[in-house]
C-alpha cells in the first residue's frame, strides 16, 4: 500500500500541487491474491466435481431415452431380458412410500416442533432440541432394522385394522379378505406402509427442526399481545405462531419429502419387490427407484446401467425440484439471511 | 454501559453485588445536590410475589387424572372385552383417543370453549411428541438390547470373520474388520471432503462474486443427490469404466461424493451467520482479507464449523447405500484401501440381516450397537464443541 499525504488547501481553490483521490488497488494484492485464487480454485474444483456428476447423469441418460423414448416413463415392468424397461410402477412406488412417510412425519413433526417451542419446560428444551438432532444423526440402517424386525409384526396388525374398518377407501384396500377366520398375515407385511413408517422416522427430525426454528422466531411482542388479550396458549399458537410459521411448516415438510424420496436401505430391507402399478400402500410388494438401483446394479450390463442411471437422474431431478421449492418457501418465511452486530 | 468512571468510585463505596441495597443513600459525585434513597421494604408481606402464570390448579390435575383413569378403564373394556383388538398397541391408541374424548367432555363441563380447545390441543401436541420420543427410544433400545448378548463376547470386538461360517456361534468371529474398514473409509472421505468443503464455503462467503454464486447454486442443488445415485455414479465410473476393483477407496470416493455438498453447504451456512461487523472491524483496522478470514472469521466460526463437520461425518459413517455398491464385503481384515474388497459396519449389518441366519442377525445387531455408539460419540463431541444453545 502506498500512502499519500493530502495537503489541505485553506482557500478551497484547486491548486496544481493538490493530489487527486488516493488510488486504491482494484483487485486483491499480495497474500490476498493468493487467498482469492486459492479459494477460487477450490470452488472451481468442487463445481467441477459436483456439476460433473449432474452432467454425467444427463449424458448417461441419453442412450436410454433414445432407445426407449417416452416408453421409459410409462412402462411398468423392468425386464431387461425382454428389453422392456420403464419406471412408471417404480415411480409410483417411490411416491407411495414418500407419501406414507410424509403423511406420518408431517403431523408428528409439527407436534414435536410445537411441543419443543411452546409446551416443553424451559429446563429440558435444550435437551429436546439435541434429541431431535440426534434422531437425524441415527443411521438409516438402524431405522431399517427397527422397521424390519421390531415394527413389522405390529404394523401388519395396524394395516389389517385399517383395512377392516376403512377398507372402503381405495388407499386402504388390500387384495384379501380381512374377515377371514385365519387372516392372511403375509398379505400385510413388506408393504409400502411399513417402509413408509421407517422412512418417516428419518425425515421427521429434519421437518421438525426446520419447523421449530421458524416457530422460535415468531415475534415475542405479538405472542405477548395475544396472551395479554386473554388468549389461551393454543389460541396464541393458532393466531400468532402457526400463521407466522406457515412457510417453515410447508418448507420443512417438503425438505422431508425430498429426503424421503431418496431413502434406500430401510426401504430395501423392508419391502418385497413388485412391479405392479397400484396405490395400495397396505398391501405386500412395492418398488422404489433407489431400492431398484440397489437391487439391480450387480447383474446390470452397460445398457442396463445406463437405464438405472436414468432412473437415478429422474429421482435426482424430482428431489431437486422439491428441495428448491422448499428452500424458496423457507427463505421467504425468514427475515434476511445475514445477521449483524 | 455498566462501567463506572474512576473518579466516581473513589467517592462512592464499590457497589455491592446486585446493585444498591435498600436504605442506601446514593449521591451523585458530579452534582451533590442530586441524591436519592433506595426505598426500604418495611413489611415483607407488601413485597410483590411472582405470580405463577402457568401453575396447575387442583381442579386441572383432577380432570387430567380422572380422564386418564377412565380412559384406561374404557380402553381395557373396549380392547379386551368388547372388540377383538387385544394387543398392546391397539390398547394404547384406544386409550389415547378415549383420553382425548373424556378430557374434552370433562373440561367442557366447567369451562368455556376456548379452554376446551386449549386442553385438547395440548394433549394432542404432547401425545404426538411423546410418540416420536417413543419411536426414537424404542429404536435405540431395541438395537442395544438385541446386540447386548453378542457384545459381551470379547472376540466380537477384536476378531474378523475369516473362516467363520454364518451359523457358527458367537464365540467365534467378530466385527473388528468392519470397524477398521469403516474408519479407513470415513478417514479417506474426510481427508477429501474437509479441505474441499471448507475451502468452497470460504470461497462462497468471503470472496464472493458471480462465480461464487454459480458454485453455491450447483452445490446446493447437489445436496439433493440421493446417496444411492452417488454410489451408482462411482460404481459406473470407477469400477465399470475405469476397471478398478471394488475397494475401500472406491467406497471412500462414493462417500466423499455424497458428503461434499452436505459439508460445503453446512459450512457455508455457519460462515454466513458470522456478524459482518466483525469482518468490517478487522478490515477497518487495516487487516488484509486473508488475515481477516484466518484470524477473525474462522476462529469465530470454529465451534459451528466443528459441529457441522462432525455431523457430516456421522451422516457418512452410517450411510449404507453408496458403500453397498462400491466396496464389496470382505470377511477378513483389510488394511489397504486400494487392495480389493473391504467391509464396513453398515454393510456388515445389512448383509447380516439379509442372510436371515439367527447368528448372523445377532452379529449384525452387535455391529449396529457399535455403529450407534460411534454415532452417539460423534454426536456428543459435536454438542460439546458447539456453543451452549439457548433453546428458545
Amino acid at each position: 500500500m502506498t500512502t499519500t499525504t493530502v495537503r489541505a488547501s485553506t482557500d478551497g481553490s484547486p491548486t496544481t500541487a493538490r493530489p487527486g483521490p488516493r488510488r486504491l488497488a482494484r483487485g486483491a494484492v499480495g497474500a490476498d491474491k493468493v487467498f482469492a485464487i486459492g479459494t477460487r480454485t477450490i470452488g472451481g474444483t468442487v463445481l467441477a466435481i459436483t456439476g460433473g456428476i449432474g452432467l454425467f447423469l444427463a449424458i448417461q441418460a441419453f442412450p436410454t431415452l433414445d432407445h426407449y423414448g417416452t416408453d421409459f416413463l410409462i412402462e411398468t415392468q423392468w425386464e431387461p431380458e425382454s428389453d422392456t424397461i420403464g419406471i412408471a410402477s417404480v415411480l409410483a412406488g417411490t411416491a407411495t412410500v414418500a407419501l406414507v412417510a410424509i403423511s406420518l412425519a408431517f403431523p408428528l413433526g409439527l407436534a414435536t416442533a410445537l411441543y419443543i417451542s411452546e409446551y416443553a419446560p424451559p429446563r429440558i428444551k435444550g435437551a429436546l432440541v439435541s434429541a431431535v438432532d440426534l434422531m437425524a444423526a441415527v443411521p438409516s440402517i438402524i431405522y431399517g432394522l427397527w422397521g424390519y424386525l421390531l415394527l413389522m409384526p405390529h404394523a401388519g396388525r395396524i394395516a389389517r385394522f385399517l383395512h377392516t374398518y376403512l377398507g372402503w377407501i381405495p388407499a386402504f384396500d388390500v387384495d384379501t379378505d380381512p374377515h377371514a377366520a385365519v387372516w392372511a398375515q403375509t398379505r400385510y407385511t413388506s408393504s409400502a406402509f411399513i417402509a413408509g413408517i421407517a422412512v418417516a422416522m428419518m425425515v421427521l427430525p429434519m421437518a421438525a427442526a426446520v419447523m421449530r426454528e421458524v416457530f422460535s422466531q415468531a415475534p415475542l411482542g405479538e405472542r405477548e399481545g395475544a396472551l395479554a388479550l386473554g388468549a389461551t396458549r393454543w389460541g396464541m399458537i393458532r393466531t400468532v405462531v402457526l400463521p407466522f410459521g406457515t412457510g417453515g411448516i410447508i418448507g420443512g415438510t417438503m425438505l422431508g419429502l425430498g429426503r424421503a424420496l431418496g431413502e434406500t436401505i430401510a426401504v430395501l430391507l423392508i419391502i418385497s419387490p413388485s412391479f405392479d402399478l397400484k396405490f395400495r400402500p397396505l398391501e405386500i410388494g412395492t418398488q422404489t427407484i433407489s431400492a431398484l438401483i440397489a437391487g439391480r446394479f450387480g447383474e446390470a450390463s452397460t445398457a442396463q446401467l445406463s437405464a438405472l442411471l436414468t432412473a437415478g437422474l429422474v429421482l435426482f431431478l424430482i428431489t431437486l425440484v422439491i428441495n428448491t421449492l422448499a428452500a424458496i418457501v423457507v427463505s421467504r418465511s425468514r427475515s434476511g439471511a445475514g445477521t449483524d452486530i | 454501559m455498566t462501567s463506572v468512571a474512576p473518579d466516581r468510585t473513589s467517592v462512592m463505596p464499590p457497589l455491592p453485588e446486585g446493585g444498591p441495597m435498600p436504605g442506601d443513600l446514593l449521591v451523585s459525585a458530579d452534582h451533590p445536590a442530586l441524591s436519592t434513597t433506595v426505598p426500604v421494604d418495611s413489611d415483607p408481606r407488601l413485597r410483590p410475589t411472582r405470580r405463577a402464570l402457568n401453575g396447575v390448579t387442583a381442579d386441572d390435575s383432577f380432570v387430567v387424572v380422572g380422564a386418564a383413569v377412565s380412559a384406561l378403564a374404557l380402553a381395557w373394556l373396549v380392547c379386551f372385552q368388547l372388540l377383538p383388538w387385544g394387543t398392546l398397541p391397539a390398547f394404547v391408541v384406544t386409550a389415547f383417543v378415549l383420553f382425548l374424548a373424556v378430557i374434552a367432555v370433562g373440561t367442557a363441563v366447567t369451562t368455556p370453549g376456548p379452554m376446551v380447545a386449549d386442553r385438547v390441543a395440548s394433549v394432542v401436541v404432547t401425545g404426538g411428541a411423546a410418540l416420536v420420543a417413543l419411536g426414537l427410544a424404542s429404536a435405540i433400545v431395541f438395537v442395544f438390547v438385541r446386540g447386548w448378548p453378542a457384545l459381551w463376547h470379547w472376540n466380537m470386538w477384536t476378531d474378523d470373520m475369516a473362516g467363520v461360517g454364518p451359523r457358527d456361534d458367537l464365540t467365534k468371529g467378530g466385527v473388528a474388520h468392519a470397524i477398521v474398514g469403516s474408519f479407513i473409509q470415513i478417514g479417506i472421505a474426510v481427508l477429501i471432503t474437509l479441505p474441499l468443503g471448507l475451502g468452497t464455503a470460504v470461497f462462497m462467503t468471503e470472496v464472493g462474486g458471480p462465480f461464487a454464486r454459480v458454485v453455491r447454486t450447483v452445490v446446493e442443488a447437489m445436496t439433493a443427490l440421493p446417496s444411492i445415485v452417488a454410489g451408482l455414479f462411482v460404481y459406473t465410473t470407477l469400477i465399470i469404466t475405469l476397471g478398478m476393483p471394488r475397494s475401500g477407496f472406491a467406497a471412500a470416493t462414493a462417500l466423499s461424493v455424497m458428503m461434499l455438498p452436505i459439508i460445503a453447504r453446512s459450512a457455508d451456512v455457519v460462515l454466513r451467520v458470522i456478524p459482518s461487523g466483525l469482518r468490517e472491524a478487522s478490515l477497518a483496522l487495516g487487516a488484509s482479507r486473508w488475515r481477516t478470514v484466518w484470524h477473525v472469521v474462522l476462529p469465530t466460526a470454529r465451534p459451528g464449523l466443528a459441529t457441522a463437520m462432525i455431523l457430516g461425518v456421522a451422516r457418512g459413517v452410517g450411510e449404507t447405500s453408496p458403500v453397498l455398491l462400491t466396496s464389496g464385503a470382505a470377511s477378513f481384515f483389510v488394511w489397504n484401501p486400494f487392495d480389493g474388497v473391504m467391509n464396513s459396519l453398515p454393510l456388515f449389518i445389512f448383509s447380516g440381516v439379509r442372510s436371515g441366519e439367527p447368528e448372523a442377525i445377532e452379529r449384525a445387531f452387535a455391529a449396529a450397537s457399535i455403529l450407534l455408539m460411534l454415532v452417539l460419540l460423534l454426536f456428543v463431541t459435536a454438542r460439546r464443541l458447539a456453543r451452549p444453545r439457548t433453546g428458545r
